[in-house]
C-alpha cells in the first residue's frame, strides 16, 4: 500500500466515523426508560425485569442466561464427544490439545490439592470452572430478551444474579461435604461443618465479583459519551479477567477445601495401650539390668 | 418471608437444577471420555517404556554374560596357549636331548670306526713294506745287477706304490 492509498484509507475511516458519531447523537432519544438509579437497583435485586421463563413462570434474566449456557456448553459436549473423541490421537493436534489441556489442568488441579481423592472433584470443579467463565464472558454477546413489561434488555451473567451465586456456593460446599463424608464419615463431616461460613463466603464471593463487573457496564452504557473505546476496556478486557479469576478463585478454593476435608487422618495409639507398652519396656529395661 | 437481596428459594433450586444437569453433562460427555483416552494413552507409553527397559536390561544382561564367557574363553585360550608352549618347549628339549645323544654316538662310534682303520691301515702299510723290504732285500742279494740293481728297482718299485696310493 503506497503513502497516497494509506492517506486515502484513514480518510475515509475517520469520516465513517464522524458520520456515525453525529449519527448516534441526532438520533438518540432524549429521555430514557430508567434511570441510573433504577438500572443500578435493578441489576442488584432484579425486582422489576422479569422474563417468562416458557411462560410457566416469571424469573429472573440471568436464570435464563443460565439456561443458554448450559445448553450452549452441553451442545459443544455433546458435539465434541460425538465427533471430535472418537478420532483423537496419540499424537494430539491442536484442537485435542486445547482440549486435554483443559481436562489436564482441573484433573492435575484435583489431584494436587486432594490427593487422596479426586476422580468427582476433577469432573466437577471443570464443571464449575467452564459454567463460570462462560457464564461471565456470556454477558459480552448482549443477547436481547424482551421483559414482560415488554423491555428488551440485555442478557446479564448467570451469575451476577445472587440466586445463581448461592445456588454455585451451596452446592460446591455440598461437593466439599460429601468429600469429608465419603472420605471420614462423621468425622467428615465435622470437618466441614467448622468451616460453616464456607458457603457465604464463595457465594457473595461470585456475586459481588460478577455484580460489580455487571454494575460497571451498566454505568458506562448507559451513557452515550462513555461508550465509546471505555467499554472496549471495562466490558472485554474486565469481563475477560473477571472470567479467568472467578473461574480460578472458586476452583481452586474447592479443590482446597476437598482435599483438607477428605483427608484421612492417622489414628493414634490409644491412652491405656501406650501405658500398657511403657510398662513392659519398663520391665525388660529393669530386668536386662538385673 | 421476605429475603433480602430479593434471594427466591425456587429459583435457587431453579439454578441448582441447571448447574447439576451441567456437570453430570460435562462429566459424562467430556470430561471422563477425554480423561480416559489421556489414562490410555498414558499406559500405553508406559507400557512401551516398561518394554524397552525390560528389553534394555536383558541386553545388558545378555552382554554381561557374553563378557563374561568371553573372559572365560580368553582365560581358557590363555591356558591352553601355555600347555601347549610347555608341552612343545618339553618336546623340544627331549628331542634336542635326543639329536645330541644321537650326535654324540655318531661321533664316538665314528671316532672307535677311524682309529681301528687307522691302525688297520697302518698295520697293513707296515707288514707291506716290511714285505717290500724283504722281498727288494731279497732281490738285492740275489739278483744280476748287484746292490746298485737291487737299489733301483727297490726305489723304482717305492716310486710305484706310492703313486698308487695317490691314484
Amino acid at each position: 500500500m503506497s503513502k497516497k492509498q494509506k492517506r486515502g484509507f484513514i480518510i475515509a475511516v475517520c469520516v465513517i466515523l464522524a458520520l456515525l458519531l453525529v449519527g448516534i447523537f441526532l438520533t438518540g432519544s432524549g429521555e430514557k426508560e430508567e434511570t441510573i438509579r433504577e438500572v443500578m437497583k435493578d441489576a442488584v435485586l432484579h425486582e422489576d425485569n422479569k422474563v417468562s421463563f416458557l411462560g410457566l413462570k416469571d424469573v429472573n434474566p440471568a436464570y435464563i442466561s443460565s439456561c443458554v449456557v448450559v445448553g450452549a456448553l452441553l451442545l459443544i459436549a455433546a458435539l465434541i464427544r460425538i465427533f471430535a473423541i472418537p478420532r483423537f490421537k496419540y499424537v494430539p493436534g491442536k484442537f485435542q490439545l486445547l482440549i486435554e489441556e483443559l481436562v489436564g489442568m482441573f484433573d492435575g488441579m484435583a489431584k494436587s490439592n486432594s490427593p487422596h481423592r479426586n476422580q468427582f472433584l476433577g469432573g466437577y470443579i471443570f464443571a464449575a470452572g467452564a459454567y463460570i467463565f462462560v457464564g461471565t464472558i456470556f454477558e459480552l454477546f448482549g443477547l436481547q430478551v424482551v421483559t414482560t413489561d415488554g423491555i428488551s434488555i440485555a442478557l446479564p451473567a448467570p451469575l451476577s444474579d445472587i440466586n445463581a451465586a448461592i445456588a454455585v456456593g451451596c452446592f460446591s460446599y455440598l461437593v466439599i461435604l460429601s468429600g469429608g463424608i465419603a472420605s471420614n464419615g462423621f468425622k467428615g463431616v465435622g470437618k466441614t461443618l467448622k468451616d460453616f461460613s464456607l458457603p457465604i463466603s464463595m457465594s457473595f464471593r461470585l456475586f459481588g465479583a460478577l455484580l460489580s463487573g455487571l454494575l460497571v457496564t451498566e454505568l458506562v452504557y448507559y451513557y452515550t459519551a462513555l461508550s465509546f473505546v471505555l467499554p472496549v476496556v471495562v466490558g472485554v478486557l474486565f469481563t475477560l479477567l473477571h472470567a479467568l479469576i472467578q473461574s480460578y478463585v472458586l476452583t481452586m478454593l474447592t479443590a482446597l477445601f476437598y482435599g483438607e476435608v477428605s483427608e484421612q487422618s492417622e489414628k493414634k495409639p490409644k491412652a491405656k495401650k501406650s501405658k500398657k507398652l511403657k510398662a513392659s519396656q519398663a520391665d525388660g529395661a529393669s530386668q536386662a539390668a538385673a | 418471608m421476605n429475603i433480602p437481596l430479593n434471594i427466591d428459594w425456587q429459583q435457587i433450586l431453579l439454578h441448582l437444577f441447571n448447574f447439576v444437569i451441567l456437570i453430570a453433562g460435562l462429566y459424562l460427555l467430556l470430561y471422563k471420555p477425554v480423561k480416559k483416552f489421556m489414562d490410555q494413552r498414558t499406559a500405553h507409553y508406559q507400557e512401551a517404556a516398561d518394554e524397552a527397559a525390560a528389553k534394555l536390561a536383558q541386553a545388558e544382561a545378555m552382554e554381561t554374560e557374553y563378557q563374561a564367557k568371553l573372559a572365560d574363553t580368553e582365560a581358557e585360550i590363555s591356558q591352553k596357549k601355555a600347555e601347549a608352549e610347555a608341552a612343545l618347549a618339553r618336546e623340544t628339549a627331549s628331542q634336542l636331548q635326543a639329536a645330541k645323544e644321537q650326535a654324540d654316538k655318531l661321533i664316538s662310534d665314528a671316532r672307535v670306526t677311524a682309529q681301528t682303520e687307522r691302525e688297520r691301515i697302518v698295520a697293513a702299510a707296515q707288514k707291506d713294506i716290511a714285505g717290500l723290504a724283504a722281498e727288494a732285500a731279497e732281490k738285492l742279494i740275489s739278483g744280476e745287477n748287484g746292490l746298485d740293481g737291487a737299489y733301483g728297482s727297490f726305489l723304482s718299485a717305492a716310486k710305484g706304490d706310492g703313486s698308487h696310493g695317490e691314484g
